[in-house]
């Protein structure tokens, strides 16, 4: 009984209900699915049975597998097993076989499968079929997916069809041999005749198609675009037909007829007329027309009339009917709609450079458009605001523009930030005002600026000689308010380090007096120096600020011997390395520490973009404290050039020559500038002697006496051939009495043309006071060659420090 | 010139996929996902434009479907508006009132419209009534050939001219 029953039921499946039925049962069934694995498991059924239903072969159902896998693909399920299925359909005689089939073939074959070429004789075929639904389905599948090969099998029939075929045809044609033209554009040549004739057809879909035809043709191929020319009265007449043309329902659309047909074709004359004054004079006056006459209160209209505006501002217009467009887009800003109010903004983005006065007209409004709720909106109206500040108005825009910082929306905000920077350096109306602006967005938005914006601030303070006491009174108060945000603690760190005398002065025309005490100065700066918030760089800064007040302050110079020492075991390497450095100045080379720590030169502005750190490396010493090279990017602030200058000193207490390394940053200078300085000390420049010079190599030494017994010798190593050298080492020898100890080289590669020296350093004891000598043996490679060579220096008299020398 | 256009519900699920471009499999996948990433992520009052890559993004919400469309630098993105609306229009007019269930369960019949209204990227028609009549004429092709079949099952087939209108 049951048997019968479901053979009852299946008779009744597969008869009774109609072929599309199951098609919807099969989509509600999924549908009704209440997990992904059950949703996966009806699927692989449904996909099972399409699978034998393809192998049955022709028996009437192939249409309706295919569709049940087409709706299987969009869920996201693979379905390539059915693209010879398409085939195969789109061979069938059948319509709604060969329609189903073009879908598939459209959904499942692209130019990069095998099977889509076979599909190219059918398509030929149908091409030349007796029902004009046949041929669309034929042409729209080519124009969908014909790959660059099935074009050119294609493109005469394309013609032909172009030429001879009822409208309902020729339009499809039209678009076709758009796609062809895409994808062959060698092709076009063949379309170009038939293209101008198109012009003259009264059907909308023809004359559509005919228009973008054009418009492609012009587009690839400045010849055909001079010819085109020639046209332009015949659309300036189709275009006013338009546009005076009495209610036509079939084409209306909120009172414009066919706004579709004429976006193209301005299109297409904004094209024809670019650069040339004889098509541009031909549309003045249509053009003039449509933009007074369309009606914009609905969205068909306004895209007109912003197609139109785009076509006058990129041809050669008339003065007059520029202003005319930059008052439709002002007309826009006001506009309810704010898809209207954000394409006016991106029209006005594109002719703010051109056209500067007429969009500053509308400034206003566009500054309110600051305060939309629409995040694309306001990016429009910030870019085009940051465009519109001048020297005149950069008061009240840099006003709009710091409180729009203050509420905009996080994505917006380092835009902001530079593009008030850049402001600000461009029209800033006096130094101090510049000052406070950078300061105020460094309070507001630090967080989210460049890392130039610490050393250009700094650079800038610099520069303001006369507002030093200013801004470091503004910095502190800044500083002692709030902590977090890095890059203003950072410049008030290093203005305090710099300017700290003049912020215990108290007094300062431009600010109320404070009473700052030396206590509250390092209280502020230990402050920093502990806090988790300070990022490395941070704490480096503050780090040397507080040295740098050891010469500025008078009472609490042990205090900050404290605060150094401690931070000489800290984790923190660069930190660590500091404070051992700063210790030593504060012991070994106190002497030398006021005019170390002095007051920093006017820097010259740097190019943007450029960090002071990075040449630092350049002059390579080793340190005191450390058996190892110095490392070579230190971090990129002014503070660092400090640094290396007690890097200089860490090894030897010469001033080393700059090395004669080509480089053309100026950075160097700078470097150089402070090293002239350490000229203007008590050192006698110590001579660099030359020791040896063989193969392009040459050794030379600096010595200078530290103490009675003690030497310091430094060589400095150059190579003047045209390859670097490789693997180089020094070794020394001395008399038996004599204690030697060397220092690690600054490298062991040399390169060449005398880019770059490798120098190292050799503290020599003499305690029984010996006539010192020194046999030093130097290995490297150049070219893959061993080289080995010994040099003999005979004696340092210590006076003059004046070696003799012997080469062996 | 249009590079694709979707149709997903509020939820994210495709119910549309049209491409005017070559793209990889995996690659229309991910821009899929993109896409309904994107503009389900915008709020209620904003512009229908949004910039992706080196394209304009226009999309607009009818009921429970997003349309969604990407555009090159020069289209026109308020008539791109207006060939969203078009579409809606025209699959109202053939399912009557259409709803989001009529599209998914007659995805073919939708498929066929936009065929009808775009090619290669381009609008083909601009009169709706023009649209309208060649699909109702392929529809009634499409039955008469069935019924045909159905009352004559071996005659082999022929496909009729029909007359132009």
């Amino acid at each position: 009984m049951t048997d019968f029953l479901n053979i009852a039921l299946l008779f009744i499946q597969y008869t009774v209900m109609t072929p599309s039925v199951r098609l919807q049962e099969m989509i509600r069934v999924i549908r009704s699915a209440r997990t992904q694995g059950e949703e996966r498991g009806i699927i692989q059924r449904e996909c099972a049975d399409i699978r034998s239903q393809f192998r049955q072969g022709d028996n009437g159902e192939r249409s309706h597998s295919l569709a049940k896998l087409l709706y299987v693909h969009m869920l996201g399920y693979p379905a390539h097993f059915g693209q010879m299925e398409c085939v195969r359909l789109i061979a069938s005689p059948r319509y709604s076989e060969k329609r189903i089939g073009y879908l598939g073939a459209m959904m499942l074959l692209d130019e990069k499968q095998d099977a889509s070429l076979l599909i190219t004789n059918s398509i030929k075929n149908d091409l030349s079929h007796s029902s004009q639904y046949v041929q669309s389905l034929a042409l729209c599948t080519l124009a969908c997916m014909g790959s660059a090969e099935m074009c050119r099998d294609l493109a005469p029939e394309i013609e032909r069809l172009l030429r001879a075929s009822h409208s309902y045809i020729k339009k499809k044609a039209t678009l076709c041999a758009v796609h062809i033209i895409r994808k062959v554009p060698e092709l076009a040549e063949l379309f170009t005749p038939s293209a101008r004739t198109l012009l003259s057809e009264k059907n909308h879909g023809v004359l559509h198609g005919a228009v973008v035809l054009i418009t492609e043709l012009c587009e690839r191929n400045p010849d055909t675009l001079v010819q085109f020319r020639k046209a332009v009265p015949e659309l300036v007449q189709i275009m006013k037909g338009l546009v005076t043309s009495s209610y036509s329902p079939e084409h209306n659309v909120a009172g414009i007829s066919d706004p579709f047909l004429q976006v193209r074709i301005l299109r297409l004359l904004r094209i024809l007329g670019h650069n040339n004054d004889t098509a541009s004079d031909a549309m003045n006056d249509l053009l003039a027309q449509v933009a007074t006459n369309t009606d914009s209160s609905k969205t068909a209209g306004s895209a007109v009339l912003y197609e139109t505006v785009l076509t006058i501002m990129d041809i050669n217009s008339e003065s007059g009917l520029r202003v005319l467009a930059v008052n439709i887009l002002g007309r826009f800003l006001l506009n309810n709609d704010r898809n209207i109010r954000y394409i006016s903004m991106t029209s006005l983005q594109k002719i703010v450079q051109t056209d500067h006065n007429a969009v500053q007209r509308h400034r206003g409004t566009i500054v309110d458009c600051l305060k939309d709720q629409d995040t694309s909106v306001k990016r429009r109206a910030l870019e085009l605001s940051l465009a519109l500040v001048s020297a005149v108005n950069i008061r009240s825009m840099m006003k709009e523009l710091l409180i729009f910082l203050s509420v905009c929306p996080p994505e917006l905000r380092s835009q902001t930030a530079s593009g008030i920077f850049n402001a600000a350096e461009r029209y800033s109306p006096s130094k101090r005002w510049h000052i406070d602006t950078i300061l105020h967005v460094l309070t507001t938005a630090g967080g989210d600026v460049r890392d130039e914006t610490v050393p250009n601030l700094i650079q800038l303070i610099t520069t303001a000689s006369e507002l030093h006491c200013y801004t470091v009174h503004k910095l502190y108060r800044a500083l002692i308010k709030d902590i977090a945000q890095q890059s203003l603690v950072q410049v008030a760190c290093w203005c305090i380090g710099e300017y700290g005398d003049l912020l215990l002065k108290g007094e300062c025309e431009e600010i109320e007096p404070v009473q700052v005490t030396e206590d509250d100065i390092l209280d502020a700066l230990e402050t920093v120096l502990q806090s988790h918030m300070s990022s490395p760089a941070t704490r480096g800064f503050a780090l040397t600020a507080t040295m740098k007040l050891s010469t500025r302050i008078t009472d609490n110079v042990d205090r900050i011997r404290s605060i150094v020492s401690i931070y000489g075991s800290c984790i923190d390497l660069e930190l660590q390395q500091r404070a051992v450095e700063y210790n030593a100045l504060f012991k070994k080379y106190d002497h030398m520490r006021a005019a170390v720590l002095e007051r920093m030169p006017v820097m010259d502005k740097n190019s943007p973009g450029h960090t002071n750190g990075d040449t630092s490396g350049e002059i390579k010493e080793p340190d005191t404290s450390k058996p190892k090279p110095v490392e070579a990017g230190l971090l990129s602030e002014p503070a660092s050039q400090v640094c290396d200058l007690l890097d200089l000193l860490g090894g030897t207490d010469t001033p080393l020559q700059p090395s004669p390394a080509p480089t053309s940053t100026p950075t160097t200078t700078s470097s150089a500038d402070l090293l002239d300085l350490l000229g203007g000390l008590e050192i006698k420049p110590v001579p660099t002697v030359s020791v040896y010079e063989k193969n392009g190599l040459s050794l030379k030494i600096q010595c200078d006496k530290q103490t009675e017994t003690e030497v310091t010798v430094t060589l400095i190593a150059s190579n003047s051939t045209q390859n670097d050298i490789t693997n180089f080492t020094l070794q020394a020898a001395v008399p038996k009495s004599v204690q030697l100890q060397m220092k690690a080289p600054s490298g062991n590669v040399i390169p060449a043309h005398g880019l770059g020296q490798v120098t190292q350093t050799v503290l020599l004891n003499n305690p029984n006071k010996v006539s010192l000598k020194m046999r030093i043996r130097v290995a490297y490679s150049n070219q893959g060659a061993m080289h080995q060579d010994t040099v003999q220096i005979d004696s340092f008299p210590s006076a003059a420090c004046q070696p003799s020398f012997s080469p062996l | 010139m249009m590079h694709f256009l979707l149709l997903f519900s509020r939820q994210g699920k495709l119910r549309l996929q049209k491409w005017f471009l070559p793209l990889p499999e995996r690659e229309r996948k991910k821009i899929v996902k993109d896409m309904t990433t994107m503009v389900l992520a915008r709020k209620p009052r904003t512009c229908n434009f949004l910039h992706w890559k080196d394209l304009k993004i226009v999309y607009k919400r009818y009921a429970s479907l997003y349309f969604c469309c990407a555009l090159e630098n020069q289209d026109n993105e308020l008539m791109a508006l207006e060939t969203l609306h078009r579409y809606v229009e025209l699959l109202d007019k053939y399912f009557g009132n259409v709803c989001e269930l009529d599209i998914i369960f007659n995805f073919e019949k939708a498929y066929f419209i936009l065929d009808e209204l775009l090619m290669g990227g381009e609008i083909q028609e601009t009169s709706k009534l023009s649209i309208v009549k060649s699909i109702e004429a392929s529809d009634m092709l499409q039955e008469t050939e069935q019924k045909r079949r159905s009352e004559h099952p071996s005659s082999s087939e022929i496909i009729q001219n029909t007359t132009c209108f």
